[in-house]
């Protein structure tokens, strides 16, 4: 189910518009405030529901994670670095909270400087691992990580 | 010229009771037209569906003591300092129109009740802050006008075309404008005068299709957004968490783990730079 605007709490601030992969949050012409122009094409990523400053876009989730007529709302809080999720059943009784980290380091302080890297020699080249393979997989401190390696296992079923 | 009364001079051409009818007229346009405004757009009944709804989902009740603690809040905050606006700029921008405009409307209202004609002199002060009324008016809105409102150049719509919505903005600026130049080429019935009358009941004329009734509005608005949060119904967003707090630990234990004990603020990300809309 798309997104859509209360048109009352949007400032126009423009952050949907910049944020939307698909290029269908706009700024109404008349009365300068944001809108899905067309519904049909937005896959509900939630991008722009996480980007609004104002919380004024949401979106009826699906029924496949709760039954119709839920509310599910979020707060991307950048300074903290987390995003809370709230989903809530349509008999006002089931109210489920969720809080995540969305960064673990401060923004825009930590990008890798691939620039400044050693270029690779011919050896590295020729070799089937990709540019930082070892690395970046963690192969060269003891090999792959897996469920095993890190002392856990698959359950049977759903796990809650 | 400051200090001067331009009402005052004109009641040797305008009658003083046309005057003060005038004002009446504008009064009562600005009631009859938030009333309009607020049927058609059901903004009230909208008002009140919402607080039912969230009074419905409430986590507790909120005291009489409460709301009052709450309604002061609200009135320091968003309805004295325009608290409601994320970007400095704009809250500037509206405080400087909002007062304006009220200075600018008080004085002209008790300049022509009080003061209607040059046989009672007019204290120097009221002209003044006349004066200086306009001058934030014009200021707060060129402002607007020209730097801060939502641009919609990438919505392909030439900055010289003008919309039903641009009313509102358009007639406070021209009013403001016109009563300016009316002030400095020394008032009377001139032009000046005529587009100043014109605009102002444009302005005060066209509050039904104009935003100019959000200022009724507005204030109930934030105090409903401020019980909501006070009640804890939230509008059903999730609460707002402190990340140091140990039972925030315990229930969400992927904060501690990934983020540690005391989390450091992780500055700005996506909102370090205004979206430029493309």
């Amino acid at each position: 189910m798309p997104t859509f605007v209360y048109m009352t709490r949007c400032d126009g601030c423009g952050e949907c518009v910049d944020i939307c992969p698909s290029d269908i949050m706009h700024i109404d012409k008349k009365l300068r405030r944001a809108y899905n122009i067309e519904p049909n094409m937005c896959w509900e990523c939630y991008s722009c529901v996480k980007a609004c400053p104002h919380q004024a876009i949401d979106v009826r989730g699906y029924a496949d994670f709760a039954p119709l007529g839920h509310s599910v709302r979020v707060l991307r809080d950048e300074e903290k670095g987390t995003i809370a999720w709230r989903i809530k059943f349509r008999n006002g009784k089931k109210d489920m909270e969720l809080l995540a980290p969305i960064t673990t380091k401060p923004w825009r302080k930590h990008i890798p400087k691939l620039a400044e890297a050693p270029p690779p020699s011919k050896e590295m080249r020729d070799s089937q691992l990709l540019f930082n393979e070892p690395k970046y997989i963690r192969m060269d401190d003891g090999g792959l990580h897996t469920l095993q390696s890190n002392g856990l296992e698959i359950k049977e079923g759903v796990q809650y | 010229m400051f200090t001067t009364n331009h009402f005052s001079g004109l009641s040797a051409s305008i009658p003083t009771a046309y005057m003060q009818g005038y004002i009446i007229l504008m009064i009562l346009l600005v009631m009859g037209g938030t009333i309009l405004d607020m049927m058609h757009k059901k903004s009230a009944k909208y008002f009140f569906e919402n607080a039912k709804k969230a009074k419905k989902s409430a986590k507790r009740s909120v005291g009489g003591g409460e709301r009052a603690a709450i309604a002061a809040s609200v009135l320091a905050k968003e309805v004295l300092t325009s608290g409601e606006f994320s970007n400095p700029r704009r809250r500037l921008s509206h405080l400087l129109t909002m007062y304006g405009f009220i200075i600018f409307a008080v004085t002209t209202a008790i300049m022509i009740f009080c003061y209607p004609t040059p046989a009672k002199a007019t204290p120097a002060v009221l002209p003044a802050l006349w004066h200086i009324g306009a001058l934030m008016l014009a200021v707060g809105g060129y402002w607007f006008w020209f730097f801060i409102r939502v641009d919609v150049a990438a919505e392909g719509l030439s900055p010289f075309r003008f919309e039903r919505a641009d009313l509102f903005i358009l007639s406070l600026l021209a009013t403001s404008t016109f009563a300016l130049i009316w002030s400095f080429t020394g008032g009377g019935l001139t032009v000046f005068f005529a587009l100043f009358i014109l605009s102002s009941t444009v302005l005060f004329g066209g509050v039904y299709w104009s935003k100019f009734a959000h200022m009724f509005f507005k204030p109930a608005a934030a105090h409903q957004k401020r019980i909501i949060m006070a009640d804890g119904s939230r509008e059903n967003l999730p609460p707002d968490y402190d990340l140091t707090d140990p039972e925030v630990q315990r229930r969400f234990p992927d904060i501690p783990m990934y983020m540690g004990k005391n989390p450091p603020n992780m500055g700005l990300c996506i909102k370090a730079e205004r979206a430029k809309h493309y």
